[in-house]
Parts: C-alpha cells; sequence; structure tokens
C-alpha cells in the first residue's frame, strides 16, 4: 500500500521510528511491522485480552488501536518484560504455580498484572481479579493465574505470601523451553 | 480495514477545519473502541480518521463548585473514575464510567464516544441525562448546544451532522444535598451489554427532606436512551417514601418501549425498569443525605 507513515514512539524503553499504514493495527504493526509477536491475536474486538499491551502505564488492547496512534507513547509489550535471560516476578510466579497450559493468553495477563502492580502493589484479591477481568484464559482457569499474581505482589514487596510455597522454583522444574519462550515473549 | 488518512489535529480550531473540509468522509475517532471494530468490520468507511485526542478542550475534565463540569468528550473512562470530584459530586456518572468494559477498554474508551456511537445501550448516556448534561457541538456551521437526551435519534443515529464534532459536556454545578445514580441489569457480574440500565439524580430539601429535583433516565428500553420526565416529575415536592417510589416505578415502566431480543424479554425488561428505578431512586436519595 502507498500512504504509509513515519511513527516515532518508545517501544520497551527504546525510541523507534518505523513505517506502517494508517489503517494498521498497534497489534499488526508490533507483530507484522516490528515483528514483537509476543503480543496475541485472539478476538481482534477486545474482548479477550490476548494483545494486551501497557501505553504510558496502561493497559489496552493493541487490537482496538491504531499504530499511528503510539506516537508519541511509551508502549510496553511482554518483550520487554524479562531482563535479557532474566525472568520478571511475574514470568516466573507463573511458572512456579502453573499459571499456564496453551500459553496463548499468557503474555496478556502478564501486561495487565504488570500495569496493575506497577499502579497498586499490594492489590487485594478482588483488586486482581478486577484487574485481569478484560483478559480471558480458556484452558488454565483463573485461580493459578490469580495466586501467581499474588505471590508477585508479595514476593516483590519482600514479603512471603501464604500462596507462595517459598523460595524459587529450581530451574530444571521449570521447563527451560518454557523459561526461554516468556522471556522472549515467543510461542514457538 | 480499508486504507485511511490519519490526521490528529493539535487544537480545537484545526480540528473543526479538518471535519468540515472532509464532511462526511471524515469520522472522529476517540477511545476507538467502537469505531476500530466498525472499521475492521466495514460497516464504516470513512477516508478520513481524525484523532481528537491531542485537542486540549476534549481531553480535560474542569470542574467547580461554582461553575459545574465540563467534561471533554474524549477523556478516557479511566480518568473519570481516578478523578476525585467526579467521584465525589457526580458518582452516578462516574460509577457508569466505570462500567464500561475492562480496564483495557476504559483506559481508551470515552463518553463522549459512548454517547456518539447512539447505542441505546450506552451506560453513560443515561447517566448523563439525569445529570441535565448539554452536549457542545461545534463545526462548519458554528456552535450549539444539545441536551444529552435529543442527542440520540435512533440506534447508531445522533443529532451531528457531517464536520461536527462533540467537544464536551456542560453539567450543572451540584446542589447542596443532591446527588445521582446508575445501575444497570446485566446477566453476568461484569463485562455485557447492559439489558436495563436507569440513572437517576435527586435534589433534596435542606430542612423537610422533601423532593426539590428529580431525573430519571433509561437504557436499552427503547430506540435511544429515554428521559423519564414524568417519573420524575412525580416526585417533585414529595418525601420518598415507599408510595413516591413506587409510583415513580410505574411511571418510568410507562416511558419504556422495551423490545425481545436475545438479552431479554420485553416484558422482563419492563420489570427491570422498575426494580431499577426505585433502586437508583433509593441509592441517589441515600447519597444525597450523606
Ligand atoms: C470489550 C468491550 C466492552 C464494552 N463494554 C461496554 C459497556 O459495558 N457499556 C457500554 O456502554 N459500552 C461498552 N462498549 C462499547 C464502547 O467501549 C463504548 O461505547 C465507548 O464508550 C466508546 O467510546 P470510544 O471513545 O472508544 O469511541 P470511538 O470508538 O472512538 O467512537 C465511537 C463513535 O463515535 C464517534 N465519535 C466519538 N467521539 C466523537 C466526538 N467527540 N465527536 C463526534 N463523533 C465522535 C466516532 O466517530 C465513532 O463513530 C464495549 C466495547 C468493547 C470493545
Amino acid at each position: 500500500m502507498a500512504n504509509k507513515v513515519i511513527v516515532e514512539t518508545t517501544i520497551n524503553g527504546d525510541p523507534v521510528e518505523l513505517l506502517c499504514e494508517p489503517r494498521q493495527s498497534l497489534l499488526e504493526v508490533l507483530r507484522d511491522v516490528l515483528e514483537l509477536t509476543g503480543s496475541k491475536e485472539g478476538c481482534l474486538t477486545g474482548d479477550c485480552g490476548a494483545c494486551t499491551v501497557v501505553i504510558d502505564g496502561r493497559p489496552v488492547c493493541s487490537c482496538l488501536m491504531l499504530g499511528v496512534e503510539a506516537a508519541g507513547k511509551n508502549v510496553s509489550t511482554i518483550e520487554g518484560l524479562a531482563t535479557g535471560a532474566a525472568l520478571h516476578v511475574l514470568q516466573r510466579k507463573f511458572l512456579e504455580h502453573a499459571s499456564l497450559q496453551c500459553g496463548i493468553c499468557t503474555p496478556g495477563f502478564l501486561m495487565s498484572a504488570k500495569a496493575l502492580l506497577d499502579r497498586n502493589p499490594n492489590p487485594t484479591e478482588a483488586e486482581i481479579r478486577y484487574a485481569l477481568a478484560g483478559n480471558l484464559c480458556r484452558c488454565t482457569g483463573y485461580d493459578k493465574i490469580v495466586r501467581a499474581v499474588t505471590d508477585a505482589a508479595a514476593t516483590m514487596a519482600g514479603r512471603s505470601s501464604r500462596t507462595a510455597h517459598g523460595g524459587a522454583v529450581p530451574a530444571e522444574t521449570a521447563s527451560g523451553m518454557v523459561s526461554e519462550m516468556l522471556a522472549k515473549g515467543e510461542d514457538k | 480495514m480499508h486504507a485511511i488518512t490519519y490526521e490528529t489535529p493539535k487544537s480545537l480550531d484545526e480540528a473543526v477545519k479538518l471535519m468540515a473540509a472532509h464532511g462526511e468522509k471524515a469520522r472522529a475517532l476517540s477511545g476507538g473502541t467502537d469505531l476500530l471494530i466498525q472499521l475492521r468490520a466495514g460497516t464504516r468507511r470513512p477516508e478520513y480518521v481524525v484523532n481528537i485526542k491531542n485537542i486540549p478542550e476534549l481531553t480535560r475534565i474542569s470542574f467547580s463548585l461554582q461553575h459545574g463540569l465540563k467534561l471533554g468528550a474524549a477523556v478516557p473512562c479511566i480518568e473519570i473514575h481516578e478523578n476525585g470530584d467526579m467521584r465525589k459530586y457526580y458518582p452516578g456518572l462516574t460509577e457508569a464510567a466505570h462500567l464500561i468494559g475492562s480496564l483495557q477498554i476504559q483506559s481508551r474508551a470515552s463518553v463522549g464516544g459512548n454517547l456518539c456511537n447512539g447505542s441505546p445501550a450506552a451506560d453513560a448516556t443515561p447517566a448523563l441525562i439525569a445529570l441535565g448534561a448539554q452536549a457542545r457541538v461545534v463545526g462548519p456551521k458554528g456552535e450549539r448546544m444539545v441536551p444529552v437526551e435529543s442527542f440520540c435519534l435512533a440506534p447508531g443515529r445522533t443529532v451531528l451532522q457531517p464536520g461536527e464534532l462533540l467537544v464536551e459536556f456542560h453539567i450543572p454545578a451540584p446542589e447542596r444535598r443532591a446527588s445521582d445514580a446508575y445501575l444497570r441489569f446485566i446477566p453476568r457480574n461484569e463485562m455485557d451489554i447492559a439489558v436495563v440500565g436507569v440513572g437517576a439524580a435527586l435534589t433534596l430539601d435542606m430542612s423537610d427532606d422533601r423532593v426539590v429535583a428529580a431525573r430519571i433516565a433509561l437504557g436499552a428500553v427503547g430506540p435511544t436512551p429515554i428521559l423519564a420526565a414524568e417519573a420524575a416529575k412525580s416526585l417533585i415536592g414529595k418525601p420518598l417514601d415507599a408510595a413516591a417510589i413506587d409510583n415513580a416505578a410505574r411511571l418510568a415502566i410507562a416511558a419504556s418501549s422495551p423490545i425481545d431480543d436475545m438479552r431479554g424479554t420485553a416484558e422482563f425488561r419492563r420489570h427491570v425498569v422498575g426494580v431499577l428505578t426505585r433502586r437508583t431512586l433509593a441509592k441517589a436519595a441515600e447519597r444525597a443525605r450523606e
């Protein structure tokens, strides 16, 4: 298509200048232009939350936003959650609590949880469930996800949580491949 | 999605010129939570999409006890909920905005978009009508104020003419011993479209607690949101007792014209209009007395 435009934005802390069509959603721009395929396409109607990214501190469905609207914004995606090979506490807790099976919804849940904990480091269970209500999971169920977020909040605050089973899980129990996947935000 | 040209004006003036220049070919983009779905489905095919979120008048909440509220049409619902004045002085409108979808949706969706989309089930609209909100509309022919109850014409159709923009809502300053409430019925706890929504605003007398002013508005029970004027009028000058509330609920049912659809039968909806009118009035009164 002809009418491509330049968009200057910040993605996971890095200034990015990209070229896209105005009609492309932010999700398409992330996946197809920048090859950041961690954000998933689910419903394309804002119901499932698989495409959730954090924009200027707020969780947003990247399928319901144009890529051009990211100009001047701070976009955080799942790819920026881990620091190099070191998983974010939330990612670690998702592994420890077995909070994922097929994993399609996981990047979205992690980004919603990240937005929540950045704003509210000590959420109640009700607050966690409310913050995650825009993310659907159709295989693991929500309890394990809520436990992981509760535990992550406690760990980040240096508390031990009721649901935590103390200390980090040895690397071998958390499948190396899965951790790598989560670190990269990839599904294959 | 079809190809579009994207514009992102920084001032109202610039936006009005753009909208006027492109007329029917242009559509405003607020949070995009309705519009992007419609663009993708091909049900709306504007050539120009005009982002209105960089325009100061459309993105601010300005409140004073003296002058009341100016609520920018594009302010995201989450900012309404996070605003202390909104929660304190307009709790009904605030709770309506906070019911719109998930946090992802509320981070984008605006009350202006909710109204301009023209859905009869839009949650914020009955709350705006109850508060007596006026919509400030600016277009190629100048400026006009439209009472929100007259804004919607049919499902998906509003008074907005090609090239016109909804800028902000003007909402009167809160009286003493006045408040509002909004309740909706949905089959689930969260994340659904209203089967019935009811907004109410009340002012009670300082000394004898009688109703001084009242407005009641209904959502999802007609082709447009409905101002139930008779129901509200019936309360004026009376103490808000069970008999008065029941009578208002009966008149609210009479003002509704629901249809049968997959979310509820007309008969069920009429019943729920009565239940929610009673509850919303009670809640608004409780808040007014605080
Ligand atoms: C998952 C999901 C859940 C939802 N849940 C609810 C719910 O519970 N309750 C509810 O009421 N709605 C709900 N909605 C619908 C939608 O989020 C709301 O209607 C929202 O308020 C629309 O606002 P917006 O800013 O996103 O509008 P947009 O999509 O940007 O705009 C909607 C329409 O209004 C026009 N428009 C917007 N602003 C202006 C303006 N200032 N001047 C002129 N025209 C304008 C646009 O051109 C477009 O035609 C939901 C949507 C999704 C995707």
